[in-house]
């Protein structure tokens, strides 16, 4: 059948024979391209996750020292009266001052000995006051207590401090590193799971800084957001495809809508702080604003993918109901809202994790701001997690290099567990026609 | 039902917030980034040691917080504005006219501004007039006579011949910046007057005086690198020919990184710029709205906390993190005042 020798000379099977390879090579170049695209594409995203990973993974342990703390009765609690107030105000760092001068005792000099407190993070005071209010029994007694290190000595131990370098272009001194060479020797530095990076809030000693403030912040915020652009989208989505006439107004709002989409977000902060805090009178920094100002940016994206998710419910299914006598909005509500649902749910997911890494529109509404107490509620001030990983990337100390990542592995963790639920919900829920 | 749970929801936190904007029970401070990192450590160091909240800090730069502060009195206001500058008079006027009459103005302390480059390249000796031909937009005729032309210096070499031949590259701050402000005033004007005829314009036209000094060139050697300083620390680190311009807690962190260039002869180094001899030096100051004292709780605590010797003194916690503390009697004064609640008369 495909002899050549059929062919007729001049024939259409002739042309498009000799036309035949330039096509097939004309696909496998365009094969090839995309297939080039996606490994460019793959290789910078593992280049971007592991530069992060790399840089951040370490983050998650802290070096610790660890020092036998005699809780003296003297200095925290001179009458025995055990009056909360008195043992909240009690000098601990003199306690922690008095275990390092056990360990290194040849240590005189005043300007040596700040420097050989200043091994242990000053956060390890009020680690120990906590330890005493909440168990008043320690006072009197001696333990072995693992405290939180320094961020220099935190850094030199992991290795961030070169060593090798001369003296006097390194933080850490050389008696300072003989110093912690004999307490490793002693067994007495280790490498701990940073637990305070996960529930401590923000705070100038990297050792003592935590992402758990700034978490809360974000919950508050996106809570917010959910509450307000989910129904309202929802319902406006609805509206606009199952009842609203067509005319040139409902035009106009569609056009309207998709152009609010593409509104870069800092001009939602804007108009966040002229509405709310301006006009309305709201307080600055509260994640009440965040979410409201949010809840603008993300009502766009619900609206479209809703009605994107409205549309693909096919006709049919309102005509039946309508036919045997349901109104509309029976029709509506019983028969094609649940179909659309699984579709809305996965355009508020998607909306709702672009809003969780959001930082322009909440820089107008003061949430870029320093703050350590955990917010613990609407109105308490509070910054969102990206927020928090452009304060520490715009921090002097070293220690917060490794922090930025890490807080931006949890980010990302938060991000990719949300697509995974909208994956999910799609998958679960979808039904094609 | 959603719909109405959660109206019922919106309803509830409105009206929650209407109760609560009627009282603030933290210090709500704002303004510039350089200040940030020295008033943060206070403010936490604060917040452990004393019964009140931490306060808050907001870092909108200089000018973007003193303006939120001169907005008026009350607790949707700010109670202190941190600045890497004094307050400008229109400033001051702006706070009286809307009915912030009583400032106090404490200065914390100075910070100096440092051009380094990487430590595997030669360290650079400058000088201020070396920084104004190698950086302004116009520069006198290299071939003489009193005549701007636009800069036509490429490399240090060009600019003064005991510099290396590379290529002028520096990273520095965008205009928003409060260093660069203070980077353009002490460095490039500086080296601006050393050029005789230049000053005599001051005398005649003020005003085309500050645009031949104050402009920076555009065409790709000053280069704009944001305001985070972290990020021109790793760049000088992969290019060991560019510069770079950042405040001096920035190269004290880094100091196994990267070095400071001498600037007419001084190192910036800690000694040198508390005593005033580094030139590229600035006091860093912070306001306070005397009429919040008393309303809101625990601003005279935090005054207090401030401007005492364990945080802003020679030994104290801020020159661990790079503050160059003020001489003990400029200390004793800005104490008093903090004590006293002096005003600020302008």
């Amino acid at each position: 059948m495909n002899n050549r020798t059929d062919i007729r000379p001049g024939s259409t099977m002739e042309r498009v024979n000799a036309n035949l390879a330039r096509r097939y090579a004309k696909e496998r170049r365009f094969r090839r391209m995309g297939m080039g695209a996606i490994i460019i594409s793959l290789l910078f995203l593992t280049l971007l996750f592991s530069s992060i990973i790399s840089n951040g993974y370490s983050a998650f342990w802290q070096t610790s020292i660890q020092l036998e703390i005699h809780f003296k009765a003297e200095t925290l609690d001179p009458d025995g009266s055990r009056d909360p107030g008195l043992l909240s105000a009690a000098d601990y760092s003199s306690l922690v001052k008095g275990a390092l001068r056990g360990i290194f005792p040849e240590v005189k000099k005043r300007k040596e000995r700040r420097k050989l407190y200043a091994l242990v993070s000053s956060g390890a005071a009020f680690r120990l006051r906590k330890m005493v209010m909440s168990n008043p029994d320690l006072i009197g007694s001696t333990a072995r207590i693992w405290l939180p290190a320094d961020d220099d000595v935190d850094m030199l131990v992991k290795g961030y401090i070169d060593r090798d370098k001369p003296e006097a272009e390194r933080r850490m001194k050389d008696f300072q590193i003989a110093w912690l060479e004999r307490l490793q020797r002693e067994g007495r530095i280790e490498k701990r799971f940073n637990t305070t990076f996960f529930t401590a809030g923000d705070s100038r000693e990297p050792e003592l800084a935590g992402i758990y403030g700034a978490v809360m912040g974000s919950v508050f915020t996106l809570l917010i957001t959910l509450a307000l652009s989910f129904p309202i989208g929802v319902a406006a989505a609805i509206y606009l495809e199952e009842f609203a006439p067509v005319n040139r107004f409902t035009d106009f709002i569609e056009v309207n809508i998709n152009n609010l989409a593409a509104v870069p977000s800092i001009v939602f902060g804007l108009l966040g702080l002229a509405v709310f805090i301006n006009f309305f009178g709201l307080p600055r920094s509260v994640p009440l604003v965040g979410g409201l100002v949010l809840t603008l940016m993300t009502l766009p994206t619900i609206i479209i993918t809703s009605r994107a998710a409205l549309k693909s419910v096919p006709p049919s299914i309102r005509e039946a109901a309508l036919g045997i006598g349901a109104s509309r909005m029976q029709t509506v509500f019983h028969h094609v809202l649940p179909q659309a649902l699984p579709g809305m749910l996965t355009g508020a997911i998607i909306g709702m994790a672009q809003a969780l890494g959001e930082t322009a529109p909440l820089l107008m509404i003061g949430m870029v701001a320093f703050i350590v107490d955990i917010p613990a509620g609407m109105m308490d001030p509070a910054t969102a997690l990206p927020v928090q990983i452009y304060l520490w990337a715009d921090s002097p100390e070293r220690a917060f290099v490794e922090r930025t990542s890490a807080a931006i592995m949890v980010l990302l963790t938060f991000l990719m567990a949300m697509n995974a639920v909208a994956v999910i919900l799609r998958k679960r829920f979808e039904k094609r026609w | 039902m959603i719909n109405k749970r959660t109206l019922l929801a919106a309803a509830l936190a409105v009206a929650a917030t209407s109760a609560t904007a009627a009282s603030r029970d933290y210090i709500s401070i704002v303004g510039s980034s350089t200040v940030y990192p020295f008033a943060t450590v206070v403010a936490e160091t604060f917040g452990k040691s004393t019964r009140f909240k931490t306060p808050k800090i907001e870092s909108t730069g200089s000018g973007g917080g003193l303006k939120l502060f001169c907005a008026g009195v009350g607790v949707e206001y700010p109670d202190i504005a941190n600045a890497s500058r004094r307050i400008k008079k229109s400033e001051y006027e702006k706070c009286r006219k809307n009915g912030v009459s009583e400032i106090v103005e404490i200065k914390i302390g100075y910070d100096g501004i440092v051009i380094a480059n990487a430590r595997n390249s030669g360290r650079f000796d400058l000088t201020r007039k070396d920084l104004f031909l190698a950086l302004a937009r116009q520069v006198p005729d290299p071939r003489g006579g009193e005549k701007l032309v636009e800069n036509p210096y490429k490399s240090w070499k060009d600019v003064n011949p005991n510099l290396p031949a590379t290529r002028i590259e520096v990273l520095g701050p965008p205009p928003t910046s409060g260093t660069r402000d203070a980077f353009t005033e002490l460095a490039m004007e500086g080296g601006c007057k050393k050029i005789g005829w230049i000053k005599a314009i001051k005398k005649t036209d003020k005003r085309a005086y500050k645009s031949i000094c104050h402009t920076m060139r555009e065409d790709g050697a000053y280069i704009e690198a944001g305001e985070n300083d972290n990020l021109i620390v790793q760049k000088l680190e992969a290019n060991p020919n560019a510069l770079g311009i950042f405040g001096f807690s920035f190269l004290d962190q880094n100091n196994d990184k990267v070095q400071g260039a001498l600037v007419d002869g001084v190192a910036p180094e800690f000694e040198a710029i508390a005593e005033g001899k580094y030139p590229v030096s600035r006091p860093l100051f912070f306001y306070v709205k005397r009429a919040h004292l008393g309303k809101i709780p625990g601003i005279a605590e935090y005054l207090a906390e401030f401007s005492s010797e364990k945080s802003w003194g020679d030994e104290g916690y801020l020159t661990d993190r790079g503050l160059i503390p003020m001489p003990s009697a400029e200390r004793r004064k800005f104490a008093t005042d903090a004590k006293e609640l002096k005003s600020l008369e302008m």
